[in-house]
């Protein structure tokens, strides 16, 4: 297949032009901040740095760091870095950590973001004959607004239909010949069991890629979902804060996303001391704006654990990729002194054969750390007689161990008794955090 | 010749019994038989009905999570040592009972018992062969 790009003279510019480019649009981005943000401008006064001390990209270390609390601290205007009269639009991430985060966005922003996504969907293989069925929530949430205006720039046909009604969502992919699905991956492995229950086998109809992103996902699910639905799967990445999705997307390679780095810079550094690392290393992802006009951010820390690369990838798009992230550290539990990420739980358990559909109970009782996991059983693990139960019960929990270090009790539920998920799937249910245990 | 028994897994959780119980009786299935295999999480009920179709068929439409186990039937006269004796031959015979339940009726003629072992067709055989009356699924509708 020919490569194809919505952008190409930005994907694929050579890697010394896109520093020049980051490197004027950087301090360009700084200065404009400097001047029109006061939280900022009082952070950068506090660190004694001034704009003109940002000559070079490397100079953004001497930046400081932002975070989602100076977000939530600046709400609602502290952050907005120009008169609301320029403002079009206002999104918003979901609250369930804190308070809410709302981020602006100029006709200039929107255009941007809407580029973003539409470079992914060609990514994925779209042009202007596909038929785009945006499954991700509208409204606040980015996820549908962001790839229902890529679908329009790319000239797809969209079919708006928000998340949920997933008896419609199958119709609707039926019959009117549905090619690309975008929405949160537990939404399509949902969407893929539905299928399945209704008799319908994988390619039974003309859906051939999905685009999906705002939640961690693994590798295990990735292929659980492509023989589901008959389709190749792709990540996206973004957060409200930065845009929404699109601030990276995969390539046919499928093996990370590239960075749009002609409006985003990205650095990895180390979560404990805020150094910067050297390309190849694991460590927290930092994203700075460079062109954002509302809502513009220098070096907002986003919790996600990855690493960066700028090897030279088979599409020709020369922008450096992120792999998957592993989990927001937010994500990451702490039970028992042991570090435990969802995306671990899931991998194990899809290797196992089990459904992507689980829940995890955190909890202390008598200064201990409880840590179940409630699993839906498989049809042939059902028999008449307890002993098989939990005999795999224990299968279960061996392969957990391994891969954790630490013990779960597992509980093996019935099929299809776990809340599925039509948004971003509630995974875990830590009850230490109410009662105002710090973890 | 052996019976069909419905086992349903049922999470230890308030109000799960009710949504079993009454999609047989909605279904008009009478229950013969009952027995419960517990654990601190869930239960298995283990049922012997009039009409397993129609109850099986009606369980799931409430999506409950069944499977359908065969078992042995027998018919005892209801007196001291009749157990015992079928017991006996099994254990002679080197048969093992996973599980067993059993029930009178309203004619006090006969108890009935349902044994779980993993061979029916040979357990049948050793207990036909020393005189202990089977009972079918035809039987047991009748009862």
């Amino acid at each position: 297949m020919q490569n194809r790009y919505y952008q190409p003279e930005a994907e694929t510019m050579p890697v010394n032009e896109i520093k020049k480019l980051q490197e004027y649009k950087l301090i360009r981005q700084v200065r404009y901040v400097y001047e029109h943000v006061e939280y900022y401008r009082k952070l950068m006064d506090e660190k004694g740095v001034k704009p003109e001390d940002i000559k070079c990209l490397e100079d953004i270390s001497k930046l400081p760091f932002l975070c989602k609390d100076d977000l939530r601290e600046a709400y609602p205007y502290g952050m907005l870095a120009t008169d609301l009269n320029n403002c079009v639009r206002i999104h918003s991430t979901s609250g369930t950590t804190g308070k809410r985060v709302v981020a602006f966005y100029t006709q200039n922003d929107v255009d941007m973001w809407e580029d973003c996504c539409a470079r992914a969907i060609v990514a994925a293989g779209g042009d202007e004959n596909d038929v785009v069925q945006v499954a991700y929530g509208y409204g606040l949430f980015t996820g549908g607004a962001g790839l229902h205006g890529g679908s329009h720039k790319v000239g797809c046909l969209t079919l708006p239909m928000g998340s949920g009604n997933t008896n419609r969502q199958i119709q609707f992919m039926m019959d009117l010949n549905a090619t690309i699905l975008c929405c949160t991956p537990s939404y399509a492995a949902y969407i893929g069991e539905s299928l399945k229950e209704k008799g319908y086998a994988p390619g039974y109809n003309s859906l051939k890629a999905g685009i999906f992103g705002a939640e961690p996902w693994t590798e295990e699910m990735r292929r659980d979902i492509e023989n589901s639905l008959g389709i190749k799967a792709f990540d996206i990445y973004g957060l409200t804060e930065s845009s929404g999705p699109g601030v990276a997307f995969e390539c046919c390679e499928q093996n990370g996303m590239h960075i749009n780095e002609d409006h985003f810079y990205a650095e990895i550094i180390d979560p404990d001391t805020g150094e910067v690392l050297p390309e190849g290393s694991k460590g927290e992802l930092v994203f700075t704006s460079l062109d954002k006009e509302a809502f513009p951010l220098l070096r907002y820390r986003t919790r996600d654990i990855t690493v960066l690369t700028r090897e030279k990838c088979s599409c020709g798009r020369t922008f450096i990729k992120m792999k998957k992230p592993m989990g927001r550290s937010d994500d990451m539990m702490i039970i028992r002194g042991v570090n435990v990420f969802p995306s671990q739980i899931e991998a194990v358990l899809l290797n196992l054969g089990y459904p992507p559909n689980y829940q995890i109970l955190v909890d202390r009782v008598n200064n201990t750390d409880t840590f179940e996991i409630h699993v839906e059983m498989l049809p042939e693990d059902f028999s008449d007689t307890p002993k098989v139960i939990t005999k795999k019960e224990k299968k279960i929990q061996a392969a957990m161990k391994e891969m954790l270090g630490i013990n779960p009790t597992i509980r093996l539920a019935a099929p299809k008794s776990i809340a599925r998920s039509e948004g971003k799937a509630v995974r875990v249910i830590d009850n230490r955090k109410k009662i105002g245990i710090n973890v | 010749m052996a019976i069909k028994q419905l086992s349903i897994f049922v999470e230890n959780r308030e109000g799960t019994l009710v949504t079993v119980t009454d999609a047989i009786a909605k279904a008009g299935v009478d229950i013969r038989a009952l027995s419960v295999a517990d654990t601190n999480d869930f239960g298995i009920f283990r049922l012997i009905v009039t009409d397993i179709d129609k109850a099986k068929k009606a369980l799931d439409e409430a999506d409950a999570f069944v499977s359908i186990t065969e078992v042995v039937g027998v018919a005892l006269e209801d007196k001291p040592g009749a157990l015992a004796k079928v017991v006996k031959i099994l254990a002679d015979h080197n048969i093992n009972i996973e599980y067993m339940y059993a029930f009178i009726t309203v004619s006090k003629q006969f108890a009935y018992v349902v044994l779980r072992v993993t061979d029916n067709a040979e357990t049948e055989s050793i207990l036909e062969a020393n005189g202990i009356q089977l009972v079918t699924e035809e039987d047991m509708k009748q009862l």
